[in-house]
């Protein structure tokens, strides 16, 4: 069932608790592990098997390469799991690995070159206006579940460009803070905002009009549009 | 402050996320108060956020979970791969 927009931000919210509870749990896992129960391994990556997966996907960008992908973040996950610290989250170390198997996949697929984060990206700086919305109404739950606004919300964020793309599936799917998002990344937080504040942006702009058009339109309810 | 359109637009993921300075905050909400048009914009980014946190839009492959814990499953039973305590 689909959530409100509010309901699903204070549960991200609300994690605070609940995260605290998993790094413990994480931890001693891990120790566990360490120690010689190995089979704990599956446990310990279960609720991180989506996070891995979508990391991945915003890299390669298709299922078969992701999925390939996924595992094998997994397994070098599970060999280097001496090398876990513990000064981060764990989520954060898997998601570097996952990261760094993403990129290397791509590489050797040389399908595409992959845009350097630390570089400075052209249009960076540029504002993106989002799409100006006439005849909007708030969209009742219901027409959320439409199943072509998933599907055309999957291809906008595929087709954002990569650094964009990245950082959104970070922080919008995955649920890094941006300070997690900056560490796995290697970038400042300032560029995680910026980069998230225009991928959003972008995918507004690209999807509104269909958003709208699950709304009934109130006639006359719009006024002259400030930027025209 | 009386702020325009386009310094809201400029603000609105950071007003999603919570993390703008109370006096911008407020100072977006004034604005949002009387501006249907910025309010359309940061409704239907919270749509898309809303959309992109549920389970269905970005759906794991049919069995991947399974595939994956094959493969780990194997992965642990060759000692060799076994990591230890430094």
């Amino acid at each position: 069932m689909l959530g409100t927009f509010a309901s699903v931000r204070q549960g991200i919210v609300k994690s605070g608790e609940a995260k605290a509870t998993a790094e413990r749990d994480d931890a001693s896992l891990i120790a566990r592990i360490l120690a010689g129960e190995k089979e704990l391994f599956h446990e310990l990556i279960r609720p991180y098997e989506r996070m891995v997966y979508m990391t991945v996907f915003a890299i390669v960008r298709n299922e078969t390469d992701a999925e390939d992908c996924a595992q094998d973040a997994m397994v070098n996950a599970y060999r280097h799991l001496s090398k876990f610290r513990g000064d981060s989250r764990f989520k954060t170390w898997l998601t570097t690995i996952a990261l760094n198997e993403g990129r290397q996949r791509l590489r050797r697929l040389k399908r595409s070159k992959e845009d350097s984060l630390d570089e400075p990206v052209q249009g960076d700086e540029q504002e993106i206006a989002p799409a100006p919305l006439t005849d909007w109404r708030e969209i009742p739950s219901e027409a959320l579940e439409r199943k072509e606004l998933r599907e055309a919300l999957r291809t906008a964020v595929a087709e954002l460009p990569g650094i964009y793309r990245q950082i959104f599936t970070l922080r919008d799917l995955d649920e890094l803070n941006v300070a997690e998002t900056a560490a796995a990344l290697g970038v400042n937080e300032n560029i995680v905002k910026v980069r998230l504040h225009r991928a959003r942006m972008m995918l507004q702009k690209r999807l509104a009009p269909l958003l709208k058009t699950t709304a009934p339109a109130r006639k006359g309810f719009w006024g002259r549009m400030p930027w025209s | 402050m009386e702020l325009n359109c386009k310094h809201v637009w400029a603000h609105i993921s950071e007003y999603i996320d919570d993390t703008v300075p109370a006096e911008l905050r407020a100072d977006i909400e004034r604005h949002l108060e009387h501006c249907e048009i910025c309010s359309a914009i940061l409704d239907s980014t919270r749509n898309i956020l809303v959309l992109t946190a549920d389970d269905r839009t970005f759906e794991l492959p049919v069995g991947f979970s399974e595939r994956l814990h094959e493969r780990l499953t194997r992965e642990l039973a060759d000692e060799a791969n076994a990591p230890t305590m430094k």
